[in-house]
Order: structure tokens, then C-alpha cells, then sequence
């Protein structure tokens, strides 16, 4: 069974004839060449295929494309505004919150959507933000000056 | 990993599920977060022909207070439940519990209704209902019926839902004046299951002893497992660390668990026992503390 979708991806309304098992990581990087997103685990576990539903942070890997259809997405490429990076893409950039970069775009999406919902995060707060994205590097005390930093640069 | 080829419904309302569960039968499934349905597509453990999905049926995400009870609607997000102030206050159990399934992620998506439908005895959400005395509410061709949570979970992964029901809502009773409830889980890391937890809500007399227990297991058997002896033995009394101690080890008796990588038979026994002491004390300084 196929369906066609209309999904507003960065900004940019992208309609697709897809069938019901693709899954939404999968719509983005094959379908939309966007392979920011990264797949990791695959299993929902890791946190690198995070993009944002809604403005919500969501995995996905375990999304399918069909049920994003009318609703829009955001993804790592989308952060960037007008040739500028996002202050929380500058602040891991200045506080070196990246070895590998693998875990980096899910990083910069569940952190971003954080300081969305809460401007000013205790050390804790941000932590339990970032339980479900996984640096295989441990850069985790970077990435959490990071968002400090950023949320100062914010403010 | 890909799932296997399935057809997928999205549903508008309630109704228009159960009309797509009637016409596709035993080879339907309702999707809600997909939490643990997606990774079991895609680790092809399990294979449906149609998915109903009931994630944009916004009707079905709700928390009220009303005739005496909580009531939320199955499609309700863990997300939604952890910024409630309403379910923080009434209850704490929640508030411990629902903080540490899988993660913030994961609970952006994942709804309490699914954690209580799919019948895994690794979630957190059955044995919640069954302490604070819930009942579930389902929804079919016929109507609707409520079903006590302790008699919700037959098997693993079987439940009293009819092959062509919903979950629609839970009902969790406003607890009594003296009343407390909390949740103890040990978990090896963010995004496992539970080795083992508690969950414990006591609700007490005006002179301090207890009116009403519930004391129920996560992932130490094939099903969420109500600790009834432990819930007797424990009505009647004024707790003390001795008596608290005695429940606790009843507790750990109603425990039945498998050995796997979170650990031997023994081991989750004895951990059941520690939790359960712990939750029962956590749930008691609640009580006591309410005016």
C-alpha cells in the first residue's frame, strides 16, 4: 500500500509517494537526501536519528514517514539560518562538544528543542535531556558546557 | 532493519478504529506511540497486516479529575504525564515512575494506553494501575466495559481485550485523605527495563493504621503481578520497620521471574524484597505527611 504524503521538512513543504513500512529516517535521508540524520542503533536506543516532530524531539527511527504526513519536521540541516549556525551549533563548536560527530546532529536537536521548552536548565535537567542520545566518545561534559553555553548566549 | 510489508490506516477518531479493528480482524493491530510496536516490526518479531494507527486521534490524550476519579485518555503521552501537576500531586507513584521509562525521547512518543495494552510485564504502567486499584476501559463494537487492572493481564503479552476492543481510558480512583504512593525501579541504564519494581500506594486510617494497600511487581513474571499477600498482611496494621520488613518479603514470595542478563531468579527475589521495603516506606512518609 502506498500513500502519498506532504510533509513540511525545514520549511519546505516535500511530497512523496511512499509505502506504509518506510520508516521517517529513511524518508529523510534516501527519499530527501538530507543525511544529516544519522541511523545508529536502529533499535530507538542511541538517539543520532533524532529530528524534531512538531517542534518535539522524536527518534526516527521508530516513525514511520506515513505518520508524519501533514506534519512538519525538522532536521540537523534545518538549525542553520540565513548562512548562520544555531547558537547551539556554535556553542558545541566553542566548547569542543564534539570528537567523532557521530552522535553530534541527535546532540544538537534534543538540546536545541530543550532550550525551546526550558531556557535556563540546571546541569541535571540537561542530563536527563540528553539520556537517550548516546556519545560513544563520552564527550558528555563537553556537550553539557555546550548547552550551558548556549543557553547564556541565549538569555 | 525494515518491517515487513503492512498496510497502514490512520484512524480520525475512536470510532473509526474500532471499525478498522472489526473490518481487518485478527490480522490488525493498533498502533498508538509505537514504541515497542515499531522495534517489534522491525526486528521482525512480530509481522501484522494492518496497523491502525490512533496516535492523531487528539481526543484520546486527556488528563481530568472527574467523579472521583483521574481519568486519562489512553492515548495520553509519558511526556504529558511527567508536566502534570494534577498527576504529580495525586499521584507520586507516577511521578517516580514515569520519569524513568525508556527516555525523554522515547516519551515524547510512547502513551500510557500502549504501555498498558501491549501486555509486556517489562512495563511500568501495569503494576502502577493495579496498586492505585485502576480500572481500564475498553471500548468496542459494543460499547464500552471496565475491567480492574489486577484482572487485565492474563499472559505475557495476553490481556482481557477482545481481539475487537481499545483501550480508551484509564480510571485511577482519587485517592483518600492519608493516602501515599510511590515507585522504586532498579534499572542497569537509561532505556532498559526494569530488573525489577515496586509499585506501592497505602492510604491510612485516622489513627494511623492502614485502610488499603496495593502492592504491585514489574518484570518478575509473565505478567505484572499483584503482591496479595503481601496488600493483606499489611491492612490492619500500624507499619513499623518490623512489620514493613514482613511485607516487603511477602512481596518477593508473589515474584516469579526467569534468569536472563539483568540477572539470576535469586538476585530479582531478592531485589523485588529490597524495592518493595523501599516503596512501601517512601509510600508511608507520603501518607503521613498528608494533612
Amino acid at each position: 500500500m502506498k500513500h502519498h504524503i506532504k510533509v513540511t521538512v525545514n520549511g519546505a513543504v516535500r511530497e512523496a509517494e511512499v509505502e506504509s513500512r518506510l520508516l521517517l529516517v529513511h524518508f529523510i535521508r534516501e527519499n530527501l537526501r538530507l543525511t544529516g540524520t544519522h541511523v545508529g542503533c536502529d533499535t530507538s536506543h542511541c538517539g543520532v536519528c533524532t529530528v524534531h516532530l512538531d517542534g518535539e524531539p522524536v527518534k526516527s527511527c521508530t516513525v514511520l514517514a506515513v505518520q508524519a504526513d501533514g506534519r512538519s519536521v525538522s532536521t540537523v540541516e534545518g538549525l542553520e539560518q540565513g548562512g548562520k549556525l544555531h547558537p547551539m551549533q556554535e556553542a558545541f563548536t566553542e566548547k569542543h562538544a564534539l570528537q567523532c560527530g557521530f552522535c553530534t546532529p541527535g546532540m544538537l536537536m534534543t538540546t536545541s528543542a530543550l532550550l525551546e521548552r526550558n531556557k535556563k536548565p540546571s546541569e541535571q535537567e540537561i542530563r536527563q535531556a540528553i539520556s537517550g542520545n548516546l556519545c560513544r566518545c563520552t564527550g558528555y561534559l563537553n556537550i553539557v558546557k555546550a548547552v550551558q553555553h548556549a543557553a547564556e548566549k541565549l538569555s | 532493519m525494515i518491517p515487513a510489508p503492512f498496510d497502514y490506516h490512520r484512524a480520525a477518531s475512536l470510532d473509526e478504529a474500532i471499525g478498522l479493528l472489526a473490518r481487518y480482524g485478527a490480522e490488525a493491530k493498533v498502533l498508538s506511540g509505537g514504541m515497542s510496536l515499531l522495534p517489534t516490526l522491525k526486528l521482525r518479531l512480530g509481522s501484522f497486516g494492518h496497523l491502525i494507527d490512533i496516535s492523531r486521534i487528539a481526543a484520546l490524550e486527556y488528563i481530568k479529575e472527574e467523579k472521583g476519579a483521574v481519568r486519562i485518555g489512553a492515548g495520553t503521552r509519558q511526556c504529558l504525564l511527567e508536566r502534570s501537576d494534577l498527576i504529580r500531586k495525586t499521584f507520586p507513584v507516577l511521578a517516580d515512575a514515569v520519569p524513568l521509562i525508556a527516555d525523554p525521547l522515547v516519551r515524547n512518543r510512547g502513551t500510557i494506553g500502549g504501555n498498558l495494552a501491549n501486555g509486556d510485564p517489562s512495563n511500568d504502567h501495569p503494576a502502577i494501575a493495579i496498586a492505585l486499584g485502576a480500572e481500564l476501559l475498553a471500548r468496542g463494537p459494543k460499547g464500552e466495559r471496565a475491567i480492574p487492572a489486577n484482572r487485565f493481564y492474563k499472559d505475557l503479552f495476553v490481556t482481557d481485550l477482545k481481539a475487537d476492543e481499545i483501550l480508551a481510558e484509564i480510571r485511577m480512583p482519587l485517592p483518600p485523605p492519608r493516602s501515599g504512593s510511590a515507585y522504586r525501579k532498579l534499572k542497569r541504564k537509561t532505556g532498559d527495563y526494569a530488573v525489577a519494581a515496586v509499585a506501592v500506594q497505602v492510604s491510612l486510617n485516622e489513627n494511623g493504621s492502614v485502610a488499603r494497600a496495593g502492592i504491585a511487581l514489574t518484570n518478575v513474571g509473565p505478567t505484572p503481578i499483584e503482591a496479595a499477600d503481601a496488600q493483606k498482611f499489611l491492612v490492619g496494621k500500624t507499619p513499623d520497620e518490623k512489620s514493613i520488613l514482613e511485607t516487603a518479603k511477602l512481596a518477593a514470595k508473589a515474584a516469579a521471574p526467569s534468569a536472563d542478563r539483568r540477572g539470576s531468579v535469586e538476585y530479582k527475589i531478592d531485589m523485588t524484597r529490597v524495592l518493595a521495603g523501599r516503596a512501601i516506606k517512601a509510600a508511608l512518609e507520603r501518607a503521613r505527611s498528608q494533612k
